[in-house]
């Protein structure tokens, strides 16, 4: 490969971000990474956090570059880190794998005239109002309108501005638009809650995990949503208040008044498409994003060269996120023998060890920017912090989290010998192992940290009351001082991995899952509970996107049988799974009745691939009425010419059954696709017959609005409904009449099909005893619940169970291959490595007291304490690799025998002390 | 050799570099985060995108 090199004048081993050239340099320009709406330098750092962690200059805004005057930066780097004899270098590498990912860009709105963007200063697009409204932002977190920086009382969020549109040039759904624009409202009011928000949208596209709730909590919260495309925005040139107009449900034509109007703009492909394209010798599809297929996402048209992100088409961070662990595992495939070859294990100064050193304790108090230091008084804190026992230094950070401060506090920790650090910032759920990391940097032993959440706890929940938020970070500091002083360095057991992985579930997910670890070179089981493999897949007959699904699971099972690395376990069911990440033991029971066999394996992950079922309603006559179908019934009777499209008048589809209501709360993100591609194959088959689909929001989201532009285009009708007035369904000896409340027309709808299929939600399946045997958390719609939805999207809560498929969410089939591959991703880094450190929470037994009552192995959920016998005596011993540091088995102990790292009863007690002594 | 430094970009090359291969990750601007850096708060989580 080939990389061209572009300097950016400022040696990045020298630069530390002290930030004073910027200071002097004379040169200001709009900053692009705040959308233009504030101003940065011409030599600059993207964002506080930006990595690298050096300033860059902008040549095309350079004095020195541009006009060989200046050079005030180079006089004022103390570092000496200005270097302008850089030079555009062309780079060789040579590599075995490709992955692509440079994202997307954003529609420009100045390309639908009748918006007036960008001449109407208080027209901004999506990404201008996350900047307007982000603490680090141009307004530092306040909502106000650009034109006159003052608070607009009432906002317009336009949805679909150039996506849906055959005059932009964009036909397709950009998929997050719906997504952000409910986020931006939510997060709008969060900020000043009586603002008058409204959105204009066409459907709202929802669709996903815990998206569809947000929904409902928006409309709860106030936000308006109006059901309409606006046609035109005209600004008052006295005011700059915008009028909207529009055509309402009904076809009224409206007018409204608007202080702040944000388009929802669309995604298009990334700038630079072709000339990748062209280097990289892959192809683009019709919109310029990368040419995939449905049974292979993440494979670009070139062999060895994979996409990720928004380029694979347009997609939210989870999506992208897994994507680019599925791309990630489809390289490993690749490089399996190159696998360990070429990397290091990055190494740690010795740490310190002296025992008998009294506590030496330095703060760190984080402001997130706005987040906390817009609420809670910083300055205050930090005074506060000084005068607390055994502190030795405070500091205070813009972001405590940004490479910056980490060379801040290891210097800190080296320079007033510092044994234990405590840091006042956000969650330790996603920034505990960075200050770790700083601590051991700093020769000092991982545990010697302690995280107070005065984000999340104090100034997200206490926004509208700063003093108490004041108060309150003092009492948590004050509290986390007090454990501080009592924490202890902790040794991180190291357990073996057996390097074999069990996947649950024989179904799309679970083969691809298999596949790509015995291609990676790991051997695995494979586990179905029925006779056949292919679960869903085994009952999809066509795709809307034409390749034929029967054909392709043909080629998976066949590769999955032959496979050498795989062991498949069919009829099999799970009798019993033991142990804990790295060494899992599972027993199994297969074969048939008679002959059924019993096993034991070991295996050092599981991942979860169970798939989910379509859902059998008990309304509008299902059960009881022949003519009354689900889609996946309809699907096979078409494909198995069962039905005769020809002697069919009229079908009626009704979306959302058992989705998004009482009974299942969520889109079930794949209903209106299939109800679209069984429309088009009975236009395909009769164009005669009438198709009409009642739908609440037809979800075809990305390339896929394609589809329901087709269907539109054949004649299918498509009908809305409110969810307080369902179609209602009668009998009329053995006829089927339907009768549905029209909003356009304002009256009821008579129809009389022929055929009324039902688009059911898809529901998991009742596994109750799997679910007990893993012990994994469900989430609240009975899925499998993912340790974090956008950064840890395959992984469960429990260490080495991952998840994919249907099992986590409904989804179509290129999103269940990709997250099948991603969730093979994490396993493999697991048994690629052979080995695990345990985190040092566990529990631990002190001998001397324990009575061996057995309390704690009675108690414990994960099997991770047992009695065991030390010579004569009965005592409790901790499996610490199982142990999840619940603390179950501490709370029980009758004699007090147990203590957890990192939250001892010593260290409990004396937060508790702390909190309770005055300040 | 990983050609974007995006959230998908960052996410494919932890992962392959944990899972024991070299990477490349080749960004055009000056930092890599991509769009997700500049997002105030993101959705479905509300995680401050840092
Ligand atoms: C206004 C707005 C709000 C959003 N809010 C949310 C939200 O709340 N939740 C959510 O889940 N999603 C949200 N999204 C979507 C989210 O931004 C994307 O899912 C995500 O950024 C996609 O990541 P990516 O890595 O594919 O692309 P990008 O973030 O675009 O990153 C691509 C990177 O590649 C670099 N690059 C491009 N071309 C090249 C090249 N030729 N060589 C080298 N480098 C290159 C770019 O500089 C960039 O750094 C939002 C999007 C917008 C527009
Ligand atoms: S329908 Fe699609 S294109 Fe329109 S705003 Fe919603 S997500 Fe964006
Ligand atoms: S802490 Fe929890 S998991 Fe660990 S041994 Fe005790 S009860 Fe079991």
């Amino acid at each position: 490969m080939k990389v061209a090199k572009q300097p950016r004048y400022v040696n990045e081993e020298k630069c530390t971000a002290c930030g004073v050239c910027a200071i002097y340099c004379p040169v200001s320009v709009p900053d692009p990474y705040d959308e233009n709406l504030s101003h940065r330098k011409a030599i600059h750092i993207s964002y506080t956090q930006a990595a690298p962690s050096s300033y860059a200059v902008d040549p095309n805004n350079c004095l020195f570059l541009n006009r060989q005057e200046c050079k005030q930066c180079t006089r004022t780097c103390q570092a000496e880190a200005i270097d302008f004899d850089q030079r555009p270098e062309i780079l060789s590498y040579d590599v075995g794998a490709l992955i692509l990912s440079p994202g997307f860009s954003s529609f420009n709105p100045s390309r639908s005239g009748s918006y007036n963007y960008p001449d109407s200063p208080n027209i901004v697009t999506g990404k201008e109002f996350e900047r307007i409204c982000c603490a680090s932002g141009p307004y530092v977190g306040k909502i106000l309108r650009p034109s006159d920086l003052k608070r607009p009382d009432k906002i317009a969020i336009i949805q679909c501005v150039g996506s849906r549109d055959k005059t932009s040039g964009n036909p397709y759904c950009s998929s997050v638009c719906c997504k952000y624009a409910v986020k931006d409202a939510i997060v709008a009011l969060e900020h000043e809650p009586d603002l008058d928000i409204t959105i204009f949208f066409m459907d709202m596209r929802m669709y996903g995990k815990g998206f569809d709730v947000f929904h409902e909590r928006a409309k709860a919260g106030g936000v308006k949503f109006v059901r309409s495309r606006v046609s035109n925005i005209k600004e008052n040139p006295e005011t700059r208040n915008l009028a909207l107009k529009y055509a309402a449900e009904d076809g009224s034509l409206r007018e409204d008044t608007y202080n702040l109007v944000v388009l929802a703009n669309g995604l298009e492909a990334p700038q630079g498409n072709s000339t990748l394209a062209l280097a990289t010798g892959t192809r683009l599809n019709r919109y310029g994003f990368c040419e995939t297929s449905l049974f292979s996402p993440l494979d670009t048209s070139r062999e060895g060269i994979f996409v990720a992100g928004a380029f694979q088409g347009p997609k939210a961070i989870p999506d992208s996120v897994i994507q680019a662990g599925g791309s990630a595992a489809s390289a490993a495939e690749l490089l399996t023998s190159a696998r360990g070859t070429l990397v290091t294990e990055k190494e740690f100064p010795e740490e310190r060890t002296d025992p008998d050193e009294s506590p030496k304790i330095g703060v760190f108090v984080c402001h997130c920017g706005k987040n906390i230091g817009g609420v809670v008084d910083v300055h205050e804190v930090k005074k506060y912090a000084e005068t607390l026992p055994d502190v030795v230094t405070v500091e205070d950070n813009l972001y405590s989290c940004s490479q910056d401060t980490q060379v801040l506090i290891r210097d800190t920790i080296i320079e007033h010998k510092l044994n234990r650090i405590v840091v006042a910032a956000c969650t330790p759920r996603t920034h505990e192992p960075l200050f770790q990391d700083t601590n051991r940097e700093a020769g000092l032993n991982k545990c010697l940290v302690e995280m107070v959440n005065i984000r999340d706890q104090c100034s997200w929940v206490h926004m509208h009351e700063k003093d108490a938020a004041t108060r309150k970070a003092k009492d948590l500091i004050r509290m986390a001082v007090a454990k501080a002083s009592l924490i202890e360095p902790l040794p991180e057991p190291i357990v073996k991995v057996s390097p074999k992985g069990m996947i649950i579930g024989g179904g799309l997910s679970g083969m691809t899952a298999a596949l790509s670890l015995a291609r990676q070179g790991f051997e695995c089981y494979l586990i179905e509970r029925s006779l056949e493999l292919g679960g869903n897949l085994r009952h999809t007959y066509f795709t809307l996107e034409g390749p034929d699904p029967q054909e392709y699971l043909d080629q998976f099972i066949r590769e999955v049988r032959n496979h050498d690395n795989i062991h498949l376990f069919s009829d099999a069911s799970i009798e019993k799974i033991e142990g804990f990440v790295g060494n899992f033991k599972t027993v199994l029971s297969f074969g048939d009745a008679e002959n059924r066999k019993r096993v034991e394996i070991e295996h050092g992950i599981i991942i979860i691939a169970t798939g989910a079922k379509p859902f059998e309603p008990d309304e509008y006559l299902y059960g009881s009425h022949e003519k009354v179908l689900i889609q996946q019934t309809l699907e096979k009777k078409l494909a198995l010419q069962e039905i005769d499209a020809g002697t069919l008048n009229h079908i009626v589809m009704i979306q959302c059954v058992g989705s998004r209501d009482e009974t299942h709360r969520y889109c079930s993100s794949i209903c209106c696709g299939q109800a679209i591609k069984n429309a088009l194959k009975i236009k395909e088959l009769n164009p005669e017959t009438e198709v009409t689909i009642l739908y609440r929001d037809v979800m075809t989201y990305g390339f896929n609005e394609d589809f329901y532009d087709l269907a539109r285009d054949k004649g299918v009708m498509f009908i809305r409904y409110e969810p307080d007035q369902r179609p209602r369904v009668e009998d009329l000896d053995g006829k089927l009449r339907l009768t549905v409340r029209s909003p356009l027309m304002k009256e009821d709808l008579v129809l009389d099909p022929d055929l009324l299929v039902l688009s059911t939600a898809m529901v998991p399946h009742e596994n109750r005893t799997l679910v007990e045997q893993l012990a994994v958390p469900l989430s609240s719609d009975q899925f499998f619940l993912e340790s974090h939805a956008q950064l840890k999207p395959v992984d469960s809560y429990v260490d080495g169970i991952y998840l994919c498929g249907m099992a986590q969410f409904p989804k179509p089939i290129d999103e269940r291959i990709a997250q099948a591959k991603a969730a093979a991703s994490k396993a493999a880094i697991l048994l690629a490595k052979g080995y695990v450190k345990t985190e040092p929470i566990v529990s631990s037994c002190n001998t001397d007291k324990c009575i061996g009552c057995g309390l704690c192995e009675y108690f414990c959920p994960y099997s991770a304490i047992r009695i065991t016998k030390m010579g004569k005596l009965k005592k409790a011993e901790v499996i610490s690799a199982a142990c999840k540091g619940c603390g179950v088995c501490a709370s029980y102990c009758p004699t007090r025998a147990i203590d957890m790292g990192r939250f001892t009863d010593d260290q409990i007690t004396a937060q508790i002390r702390a909190f309770g002594e005055k300040h | 050799m990983v050609v974007g430094g995006g959230i998908a970009g960052i996410q494919a090359s932890t992962d392959l570099a944990d899972a024991g291969f070299y990477v490349y990750l080749v960004e055009s601007s000056s930092a890599i985060g991509g769009v997700m850096a500049a997002l105030d708060k993101t959705f479905p989580t509300n995680d401050c995108s840092i």
